[in-house]
């Protein structure tokens, strides 16, 4: 286990090719409780994925709001008290909405995500192996274009790292505080409109 | 500095890019064209588990891998690190040459293990559950595109390459972006996520509906 004191000072040094064991285990451990709850949560099926993108099971939505509420206010408070590092991509405008867009397109036609085709192969839905091969393939293809995207593609709106509450003139706490609450009355709405 | 001078040499695969999409596209007509009457996926089997009960459970979650392991939960990466074993074994010295591979060589990392363990916590809630499938094609898919699992495949395989493109481009997945970068309240995460599903809704419901 590492410790939580020392885990806030980030190591500059090299990835080794294998990471550490004890960090491995964790890995492990936490993988086995991610894709049970998936997969008990319905979202290794494929009409319940489907049926996101076609609004008429709303599912994902629900369980990734429930998730985001509970994670933030968990995370941030941890955050504040250094227990935990943020980890955090930095926005670039132009390739999030360029790759987003492309990674839509790809969930619609395979209607498995990456982590959810992981479900759906572990729970026998072998249509799955199509969607991981390609998931590789994509991979690859996106390495072979690498240096040609970083000069172009994730230049455009790079923003560095930004947070949602520095686009407000509020402190992060009340910031969090009220869009959890926001995120929780659009679920109360969900709840009341939809049928799945 | 001038980007129009190194573009050069990708034109080829910009060309290539398209074509692929053309192609795709074509399929899709035809698979479309050829679709049976359109279909309603609250027909078909649901959850076993309330989705705010497994959506608590996984914001539960990301604070132990943060706390813990100090990562974030994520799942694209692991295809990329296979990819990246692969073409070690095939190219090592054309791998390593990779913007992508230099910045994040392939290894056995924690997200690594964290999703062959995902495959292996899926099996053990279906068969838990009794939902366990063993089957090429989904009911609905069947309902609407008939039983030809080669169909599927050209269906699925480029589905997975644009999704694995798109995720690297974007930066992460359902997972690293979805989940773990929107409860970071990561501005670039709330972005992607929207384009997810905008991408995924337009696809979808032509595929379906039409």
């Amino acid at each position: 286990m590492i410790d939580p004191g020392k885990s806030v000072q980030q190591s500059a040094k090299k990835p080794e090719p294998v990471a550490a064991l004890p960090k491995l285990i964790t890995g492990a451990l936490f993988g086995l409780v991610f894709g049970f709850l998936l997969q008990k949560g319905g979202v290794g099926k494929y009409n319940v994925l489907i049926g996101q993108l076609l609004l008429q099971d709303w599912t994902v939505v629900k369980i990734m709001l429930t998730a985001i509420v509970v994670g933030m206010l968990g995370i941030f408070p941890l955050h504040h008290f250094a227990k935990v590092n943020l980890h955090i991509e930095p926005t670039r405008v132009g390739a999030n909405i360029i790759g987003g867009l492309i990674f839509g397109a790809g969930f619609g036609l395979l209607g498995y995500c990456p982590g959810t085709a992981a479900v759906a192969l572990g729970q026998g839905s072998w249509d799955a192996l199509f969607g991981m091969a390609g998931l590789i393939a994509g991979s690859w293809i996106f390495a072979e274009l690498s240096g040609w995207t970083k000069r172009t593609i994730e230049t455009w709106g790079d923003l560095g790292k930004v947070l949602l509450p520095d686009l407000l003139p509020v402190p992060r706490g009340v910031f969090v505080v009220g869009f959890a609450l926001a995120l929780t009355v659009i679920l109360m709405l969900l709840q009341q409109f939809t049928t799945r | 500095m001038n980007s129009r001078a190194n573009t050069h040499p990708l034109g080829g695969a910009i060309l290539k890019c398209a074509y692929l999409m053309g192609t795709l596209v074509l399929i899709l007509l035809c698979a479309a064209a050829d679709a049976g009457a359109s279909v309603d996926a609250r027909d078909y089997p649901g959850a076993a588990w309330s989705p705010y009960f497994v959506g608590v459970a996984i914001g539960v979650l990301a604070w132990l891998t943060f706390y813990f392991s100090d990562e974030r939960i994520g799942a694209s990466s692991f295809y990329a690190q296979l990819a990246g074993f692969l073409g070690k074994v095939v190219t090592p010295r054309h791998t390593e040459s990779l913007a992508y591979f230099k910045d994040k060589p392939p290894r056995v990392s924690w997200e690594f293990v964290f999703v062959i363990a995902v495959i292996i916590g899926g099996a053990i809630g279906a068969l838990t559950g009794g939902e366990f499938a063993n089957e090429w094609l989904s009911p609905m898919w069947v309902a609407r595109f008939g039983d030809s699992i080669a169909l599927r495949a050209m269906i699925a395989f480029p589905g997975g390459l644009l999704m694995a493109f798109g995720a690297r481009l974007a930066g992460g997945c359902t997972s690293g972006h979805g989940i773990s970068g929107t409860l970071q309240l990561n501005l670039g995460s709330w972005i992607s996520v929207i384009c997810f599903f905008i991408g995924g809704i337009v696809v979808a419901i032509p595929l379906f509906k039409w």
